[in-house]
């Protein structure tokens, strides 16, 4: 549930019922559209021009190599998501090991099993509360598209309703070996980010002053 | 393992305890009417010989002329269970007496209930929803929902 800062609380357990009631309906109303990747639309003219420089490719291995997740498994598909992290499949191979408990302390969620509209608005605020950069992999058939359930009257229809998602992992569930390969594919996303900002592009503080030396060209 | 207690046998002792009641008694299970509810739950509960203690589950049926609600208990004790059934015949605003001052675990069952079929259980401290938001236009299980 989003806090409305302008909105006195009232901590009336079927007036907050009410309150989420409300949140969930306007979601609802305003996901009909997936969001798309984003990559397609955080950095549009970016694409255009890639060009990686060293500093970006430390970076970016930096980031990759160290995803923390953040815990969001309210079905079935988690099953297997703990399994990828147990010794068998061992995720810790692609530095991914350490599950957090808080979404503060994590850049990837992995969403692992059906979200019901009554989970959504948390789900959303679980987002909201990752520090950026973020990433989210949406995995198995209810994370992609609701699944089996999707028709029914309490389910979204794919964590890119609510949220945008990076990767997605197919199957129901999808094995260990196809999360890994789902992470992997994350992980090669990341490493063509371009993590360092064009200098020339940002505003440059050191423009606005007085130059003595430049002040026939400022002019 | 838990065996069910033949209908026979606690009717025999319902029907000593509480005359009209039970309106059908079927192989496995008794129906009773749903105004004697809590005193009869309270009677297998606490009754010597039957202790009924602990419930597994509450439920609803819909049966388009009524709503049947189901229960089922537990004798952690003597080990054997039983269900009990209660039926409320409309369809606008079913109410139900609650059982949640007799069984903490039926709190959050009934409350589903509430959310899915829309059966009120009268005397509960909380019938509110429980799965689906404030504001869900109706109860999704009933047969009619959705038409
Ligand atoms: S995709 Fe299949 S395994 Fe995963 S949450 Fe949905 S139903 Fe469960």
């Amino acid at each position: 549930m989003e806090i409305d800062e302008n909105k006195e609380y009232i901590y009336d357990s079927y007036q907050l019922d009410c309150d989420e009631g409300k949140i969930i309906e306007q979601m609802k109303a305003s996901t009909k559209k997936s969001i798309p990747d984003p990559a397609d639309w955080i950095d549009a003219d970016l694409k255009r021009n890639i060009v990686l420089t060293s500093l970006d490719w430390v970076i970016d291995w930096a980031r990759r190599s160290s995803l923390w997740t953040a815990i969001c498994y309210p079905a079935c598909c988690g099953m297997e998501w703990m399994a990828t992290l147990a010794p068998r499949f061992d995720g810790s191979r692609f530095g991914m090991e350490i599950m957090r408990a808080s979404p503060r302390q994590a850049d990837l969620l992995i969403t692992a099993g059906t979200l019901t509209w009554k989970m959504a608005p948390n789900v959303r605020r679980i987002y909201n509360q990752m520090a950026e950069p973020k990433w989210v992999i949406a995995m198995g058939a209810c994370g992609i598209s609701g699944g089996i359930f999707r028709s029914g009257y309490n389910v979204v229809p794919g964590y890119n309703k609510i949220i945008p998602v990076d990767v997605y992992v197919p199957g129901c569930p999808p094995r260990p070996e196809a999360l890994l390969y789902g992470i992997q594919q994350l992980q090669k996303k990341i490493g063509r980010a371009k993590a360092v900002p064009d200098l020339s592009e940002l505003p440059n503080p050191l423009n606005e002053l007085p130059n003595p030396l430049k002040k026939d060209k400022k002019k | 393992m838990t065996t069910a207690l033949s209908a026979k046998e606690i009717v025999s002792k319902l029907s000593a305890e509480f005359p009209d009641a039970v309106k059908e008694a079927g192989a496995d299970s008794v129906l009773v009417k749903s105004a004697s509810l809590p005193a009869v739950t309270e009677y297998l509960k606490t009754a010597d010989g039957l202790k009924f203690d602990y419930i597994n589950y509450i439920t609803a049926i819909d049966y388009y002329d009524y709503f049947e609600v189901v229960y089922m208990m537990t004798s952690t004790e003597y080990n054997r269970s039983v269900t009990l059934k209660t039926r409320c015949e409309t369809r606008n605003r079913p109410t139900v007496p609650s059982l949640a001052g007799i069984y903490q675990g039926a709190d959050w069952q009934e409350r589903e209930v509430y959310d899915l079929m829309g059966i009120t259980f009268k005397g509960h401290p909380n019938m509110k929803r429980v799965f689906l938001w404030e504001g869900f236009d109706g109860h999704p299980l009933r047969k009619d929902w959705n038409k």
